[in-house]
């Protein structure tokens, strides 16, 4: 049970800091979810992160991931209603009153102010990121041609993603004989 | 303008909303949702105007939470009120959820071999230059002004080299953005 609570109050939190898209969120994440807690490595942590990012629908699924590692099913259940409940209730109930605020002079200003710093802790949480997934050479070349394709073309990232994975295995295996 | 009220659009039924909404969140592969959202909700079912998307895009993106969930929440209440936003968000994260918590099983039977893990490192090289890509595309759109970038850099800077708590760098370096960035013409200065 104390799990459960553990794992609600985590993600209701969190949630609370996906302002301008999951990976806001990604620092406190990692210092929950690995450093707090324990539930998952670092490498884990990425591990279900990408993984989420090939996953249909919106890209933090992983929450569900994270919820069943610690507490199975019900820990899934309750990671997700926890990560969608209290950011669901905000929007629902400033929809509804966004019309009202159409003239309001400070809605513009909110609207850059927040895009900037959430553009910051994107950025914050790529930096972080990089930390475990840039192991070497290799990789930090996997990273940087995925960027490279996705910004100058149309393709899906589902694909480069998953080559990347195979990319990943025909190194070991090929260190691996070698 | 109206007033964003339930039933103001065509009417829809609960289950059509979760199966549009259920189809969407199964094949929006590779992230990328607001165009499957584009797609499923303006150009086939013709449930809002783009206008209206662009719009409630525009108060998903602002808000807390994901711009996926936000925009079923958005455009279910708009079209069957509280249930409809509920149905539709519950579409919209089922696929999504399930296959999540099949790859933790998975994980758990399969995770540490060093085949699966040589895969693992490999995507998670991949999935941080999608992340970096996404990044520059929204600060494409929201960076203006050499400020902008000042915010963004101390923002990152105070996270991820200082190690400062997210809600605070939020808190903090939102006032100030806010604040640079407040209306001005009535206070000339």
């Amino acid at each position: 049970m104390k799990q459960l609570g553990d794992l609600a109050g985590v993600f209701a939190y969190l949630s609370l800091l996906t302002v301008g898209g999951g990976m806001a969120a990604f620092p406190e994440l990692k210092t929950l979810t690995v450093d707090v807690h324990h539930w998952v490595t670092f490498p884990q942590l990425l591990h279900y992160y990408s993984l989420g990012q090939l996953a249909p629908g919106p890209n933090m699924m992983m929450v569900a991931s994270i919820g069943t590692v610690v507490a199975g099913l019900p820990g899934a259940a309750v990671a997700l209603v926890a990560f969608f409940l209290p950011t669901g209730v905000l929007t629902w109930g400033i929809g509804r009153l966004w019309t009202h605020m159409q003239t309001w002079r400070w809605r513009p200003a909110i609207q850059t102010g927040l895009g900037s710093v959430s553009v910051g802790l994107v950025l914050a949480g790529a930096v972080i990121m990089a930390k475990g997934a840039v192991v070497d050479a290799l990789h930090a070349a996997i990273a940087a041609v995925v960027f490279l394709l996705l910004l100058k073309t149309k393709v899906n990232p589902a694909y480069p993603i998953v080559a990347s994975g195979l990319i990943g295995i025909l190194a070991y295996w090929l260190a691996g004989i070698g | 303008m109206s007033d964003p009220a339930p039933f103001a659009s065509p009417s829809v039924s609960l289950a059509r909303l979760f199966w549009v909404f259920f189809v969407m969140g199964a094949t929006s592969l590779g992230g990328g949702v607001v165009g499957y959202l584009r797609t499923g909700l303006v150009v086939r079912n013709r449930w809002v105007d783009d206008v209206t998307f662009v719009e409630l895009l525009s108060i998903s993106q602002t808000l807390p939470g994901l711009n996926a969930t936000n925009m079923s929440i958005l455009v279910g209440d708009r079209l069957r009120g509280g249930w409809g936003a509920i149905v539709a968000t519950l579409g919209m994260c089922l696929p999504g959820a399930t296959l999540m918590i099949g790859a933790a099983y998975a994980y758990g039977i399969g995770g540490d071999d060093p085949w699966s893990k040589a895969f693992l490192h490999g995507i998670a090289a991949g999935a941080l230059g999608l992340i970096v890509v996404v990044m520059v595309q929204l600060g494409a759109k929201v960076l203006k002004s050499l400020a902008d970038y000042l915010f963004v850099l101390a923002t990152a800077a105070a996270v991820a080299g200082f190690g400062v708590q997210v809600p605070y760098a939020l808190i903090v370096a939102g006032i100030v953005a806010i604040w640079w960035h407040r209306p001005r013409d009535r206070t000339p200065k």
